[in-house]
């Protein structure tokens, strides 16, 4: 693709968030369009935001768990930017009518660095080493492609599906917890829907933020001390509407809720 | 288990624990019995768990526990339920942790992950609840549990699988015991893995919402019999995962959070 279409896509998925109106899918326009391609119209999309005040606190991993990776037929995990008009807080309201499409909840464990973290060659142990702190999440993602009929491309370019997140209610050492093992209960209206594990996540949450290092290595991108990092869901995803209440607790960590209106 | 009413004979009730006992024992499968006897209650088919159990003690085996089975809310909405089933652990059950399960002793074995509480008082129903159970067990402690139906295909309704002791086959219990007051009994995580890949991950909650309700409707349903569970019990609460078929030359290894791990292998 040559620049004049990737910038066009990416201003087209920029304004579609803005008026909350989903367009068709990138991938059946009669394009071919490259993962890299789709990457470069997420940066177009982000510079969008960027231009509009917006600023870049962390990175989003997604499409980490093998139920996901069959949906779309693609054996990589993918990432997006987060920026300071992404984040609530647990136990806030989270305006669907302004801000959202087609929402779905995601529960996630995010890490805070403290480090820079530049790929290649950036191992567990580095992730590790690199990390202030984990703490619950919701992701709350969201998709300007219609009805959710994304292709790989169609997700990456749309940064990677990411609408909202929320931070929960404690910081932990990653010393003080087992990563692969650590449990999560999500709760929907008060019912419990799913459980899950560390585990789900490409096996650990660890794996996926040093595949993000590695990955943004290869451009010349850093993960910085002070970003958050979405490290991908280890539950189903679930579709929310206006009057839920969902709640995730994760076992030695801690819990995080979100009100949506 | 609101219905009480039996429609089986004494007689039918022997002959029906034979049979499905006779499965297990010989590791073939067979009908379910509810196509032959479609009346039966869940009272009718207690009474042949409760006979196979008699059966297995008159012959000198030990019981050395009791499980709990179909824990989950999904499960029970799906099956129209509003109770779990329990059956019973008998000592040839147990197989060590690090062990060998032999699969030509078995029909169509499936693992879950669970944990097992150990009780250091008695529990009576009714109106047992978590507060009581908590107060009232010695530790937990991470088991794999080996479901086989004797029923073909596994397929079979609840009244069939009741009569067929809830599925019970084998057991391998972990080394690390933890007081329950350790142990986040809701939001801890387990992770299965099969030959080394990752296929199943759950947490506690899955089992009716925490781990220790199950054991307090266990003490529930005994007490409709005018059971109890007495100290010392081993209870197996209830799959955190969903059942993974397993065959011969499968490794299985079950890691919990804070709890350590539990493996065992398939020949």
């Amino acid at each position: 693709m040559d620049q004049t279409q990737i910038n066009q896509l990416g201003d087209e998925l920029y304004q579609a968030m803005l008026k909350r109106e989903a367009v068709s899918p990138l991938t059946s326009r009669g394009f071919d369009i490259s993962i890299e391609d789709a990457y470069d119209i997420s940066l177009r999309m982000l510079q969008n935001r960027l231009d509009a005040g917006e600023r870049v606190i962390g990175k989003k991993i997604g499409v980490t768990s093998k139920a996901v990776q069959n949906m779309l037929n693609v054996h990589q995990p993918d990432f997006g930017y987060l920026t300071d008009a992404m984040v609530y807080n647990s136990g806030e309201a989270m305006p669907i009518s302004e801000k959202l499409m087609q929402p779905r909840a995601e529960g996630e464990i995010a890490f805070i660095l403290k480090k820079d973290l530049t790929g290649p060659g950036v191992t567990n142990a580095d992730v590790l080493a690199a990390t202030e702190c984990v703490m619950p999440c919701f992701e709350i993602i969201d998709s300007r492609i219609q009805d959710w009929k994304i292709a790989i491309q169609d997700t990456v370019a749309d940064n990677a599906s990411c609408g909202l997140f929320v931070l929960g209610d404690h910081a932990v050492s990653p010393r003080q917890v087992d990563l692969v093992t650590c449990g999560m209960v999500v709760e929907k209206n008060g019912q419990i829907i799913s459980t899950g594990a560390g585990a789900a996540a490409l096996g650990s949450p660890v794996n996926c933020v040093a595949w993000l290092a590695n990955t943004l290595g290869q451009f010349g991108i850093s993960l910085k001390a002070g970003e958050v990092i979405l490290s991908g869901s280890l539950v189903p995803l679930e579709p929310v509407k206006a009057g839920d209440f969902m709640q995730v607790s994760i076992g030695g960590i801690g819990t995080a809720s979100v009100r949506f209106t | 288990m609101k219905e009480q009413k039996k429609t089986l004979t004494r007689e039918q009730v022997l002959a029906l624990a034979e049979h499905i006992e006779n499965a297990e024992l010989q590791a073939h499968d067979i009908h379910k019995i509810t196509n032959d006897y479609p009346d039966m209650t869940f009272a009718d088919a207690y009474d042949i768990q409760w006979e196979i159990r008699r059966r297995k003690e008159a012959r000198g085996n030990k019981i050395v526990g009791l499980k709990m089975g179909l824990t989950s809310w999904a499960k029970m909405a799906q099956m129209g339920v509003e109770t779990p089933i329990y059956g019973f652990l008998a000592d040839y059950f147990s197989v060590p942790d690090g062990g060998v399960v032999d699969t030509k002793e078995l029909i169509h074995p499936k693992i879950e992950a669970e944990i097992s509480f150990v009780t250091k008082a008695p529990l009576k129903g009714p109106g047992c609840h978590i507060g009581d159970v908590l107060a009232a067990t010695d530790y937990v402690v991470p088991t794999v549990e080996v479901i086989d139906s004797r029923y073909e295909n596994f397929k079979f309704d609840l009244i069939s699988v009741v009569a067929d002791n809830a599925s019970s086959t084998r057991f391998i219990t972990g080394g690390q015991m933890a007081n329950v007051e350790d142990v986040d009994l809701k939001n801890f995580g387990v992770v299965v893995e099969k030959n080394g890949e990752v296929v199943d991950v759950g947490a506690g909650a899955a089992v009716l919402g925490h781990p220790a309700s199950s054991v307090a409707m266990l003490a529930n349903l005994l007490a409709e019999r005018g059971e109890h569970i007495p100290a010392g019990s081993f209870i197996m609460t209830g799959g955190i995962t969903a059942a993974i078929t397993v065959e011969a030359g499968d490794n299985i290894s079950v890691r919990y959070q804070g709890l350590g791990s539990v493996t065992c292998r398939f020949v």
